[in-house]
């Protein structure tokens, strides 16, 4: 009943990375880079300073806050799946109750714009909460994670109920033959073998959530596209504006694109299997 | 409709649930106005992305590797990059870089304005969600059938838009469906370039009536009905257009 083991997840991903994403760079920073420095400099006034040199003392900074982004992607993905896991098994609960609140949750934080429900989580939640006497702060970051985090778990928990149910229905009758108890075959049986189906929808959502993180900016958090802004208006030369933005955009696509070659790498596999 | 703002008013002063938008003219035509913005958006970017779905999933089966390569570039471009900060490069770098229109003032008209942008930025980027969703229903349609059009005489051009593009269309209309959702919530990032759309209007209605759990709570279930709205109505079209023996 249990899924072949084999090699470790992490080789697994490491040989279906292919080289492609790595052309795909190089052509968009051989490419697009010089034209929109070249650009911009024929924009520029003649005399200032070259557009390269202003380019590059930002880029460090900006490339810090594109970091910034990458943690609050991490995080919100590790809150949203422990969230997404409990709000999924309540999809499948036996109880009805359970499973129409579930539902309930589920329709909503997954059909409402991920900005809205950045706003709500950012004025709604409270910036500390006293909790036996202790005052534990809530920075507004915190809080744009929560934020993030919810769409996040409704759409985990469609992942984790349609794994289970795509897993054949002779799997639970042969473990109840068996004399396992439901908590026993659904942590045992079902989910061992759904977790792999699960991980080509998951990563596809991560790289969603990292394409959203940019949001928080708009609520106020400090992020890579705060640093882009800043600089641009720290600067005040809208000539920078093309190869700064298209710099944040090609740090977003170095990380993205892997993840999504990845992923189609996993589901023709695991079609292929299957 | 007097009687339902007097009702609303009581609401404000007897328990503190300021829903200003129904009792206050203002806010009211505000709220409206937004509502019309995002409903006007959604339908542009919309047509505008299936029109640029279509154009890339036919360019895509072409026989010059440039062309298919272009197309390549331009998807993966847009799907794995902050849709954001495609905007925020639309609107700023690529805007500035056009010649502006003279209008009296000293900076002049731009020649796009910000809805227009906010147009084209989320159409290119729900584009490029639908040509991938769309090349994945013409790889779908059985060899046989574009066979047995070619058999017939048909061009190249005939085949696409009278055979192979309307079976696609129906078998990948559940995905296509699944992004027009996400294309109606994307919507709300015109915000960033202050597109009055209705989470803009709504914005303002909190900042000046301070009334921001009301009006988030609103702006959520007028958000949901939208979403609703375009679930039955693509579930409906689903229905209409099912092929029977195709299972789809």
């Amino acid at each position: 009943m249990r899924a072949r083991s084999g090699r470790s997840a992490a080789s697994e991903i490491m040989t279906l990375l292919d080289p492609r994403w790595l052309r795909a760079l190089c052509l968009l920073s051989v490419c697009l880079l010089p034209v929109s420095l070249a650009l911009a400099q024929a924009k520029a006034a003649p005399g200032s300073e070259s557009i390269l040199a202003g380019v590059l003392r930002w880029l460090p900074l900006v490339f810090s806050g594109f970091l910034f982004n990458l943690l609050v992607s991490v995080l919100s993905m590790a809150l949203g799946t422990a969230l997404g896991v409990g709000l999924g098994l309540g999809l499948i609960a036996r109880g009805t109750p359970t499973r129409v609140m579930s539902l309930g949750a589920m329709q909503f934080f997954r059909n409402a714009p991920w900005l809205v429900l950045l706003f709500y989580a950012m004025f709604l939640i409270p910036y500390q909460i006293t909790l036996f006497g202790r005052t534990v702060p809530f920075p507004d970051w915190i809080k744009a994670v929560i934020g993030l985090a919810l769409p996040v778990m409704a759409n985990i928990s469609e992942i984790v109920r349609g794994g289970v149910l795509s897993i054949p229905a002779g799997q639970w009758e042969s473990a109840r033959g068996l004399a396992f108890t439901r908590r026993q075959i659904l942590w045992l049986v079902i989910i061992p073998q759904a977790v792999r189906r699960m991980i080509p929808p998951w990563m596809n959502l991560y790289a969603t959530l990292t394409m959203a993180t940019p949001l928080i900016s708009i609520v106020g958090v400090q992020d890579g596209l705060t640093m882009t802004r800043s600089a641009l208006v720290a600067e005040g030369r809208p000539e920078l504006f093309l190869p700064m933005y298209l710099a944040l955009l090609i740090m977003f696509f170095a990380f993205c694109y892997p993840v999504a070659l990845t992923t189609r790498a996993l589901e023709r596999r695991f079609e292929a299997q299957t | 409709m007097s009687g339902v703002a007097e009702w609303f008013r009581w609401l404000n002063s007897a328990h503190g649930i300021n829903l200003s938008i129904f009792y206050d003219g203002f806010d009211q035509r505000r709220f409206v106005t937004g509502l019309e913005t995002t409903l006007g958006l959604s339908l542009a970017c919309v047509l505008a992305s299936f029109a640029l779905g279509v154009l890339g999933a036919w360019l895509q089966g072409s026989r010059s590797p440039l062309v298919r390569g272009g197309v390549r570039c331009y998807v993966e471009f847009f799907r794995n990059t902050p849709p954001l900060v495609q905007l925020l490069f639309f609107y700023f770098a690529v805007g500035t870089l056009l010649p502006t229109l003279p209008d009296g003032t000293a900076g002049g008209r731009p020649l796009i304005s910000n809805v227009g942008w906010a147009i084209i930025s989320l159409s290119l980027f729900a584009g490029a969600h639908n040509v991938e969703i769309f090349r994945s229903g013409i790889e779908a349609v059985p060899r046989a059938m574009r066979e047995a059009a070619e058999a017939l005489g048909h061009s190249r051009l005939q085949i696409f838009r009278l055979i192979v593009f309307p079976l696609a269309f129906r078998i990948s209309l559940p995905a296509f469906n699944n992004n027009l959702v996400n294309l109606v919530k994307t919507t709300t990032l015109a915000y960033a370039i202050a597109v009055p759309e209705l989470l803009y209007a709504s914005a303002q209605i909190w900042s000046e009536s301070f009334n921001v759990k009301e009006m988030m709570n609103i702006l959520l279930l007028v958000y949901l009905a939208l979403i609703a709205l375009v679930v039955w109505g693509m579930a409906w079209l689903e229905r209409r257009l099912r092929i029977p023996g195709y299972s789809v």
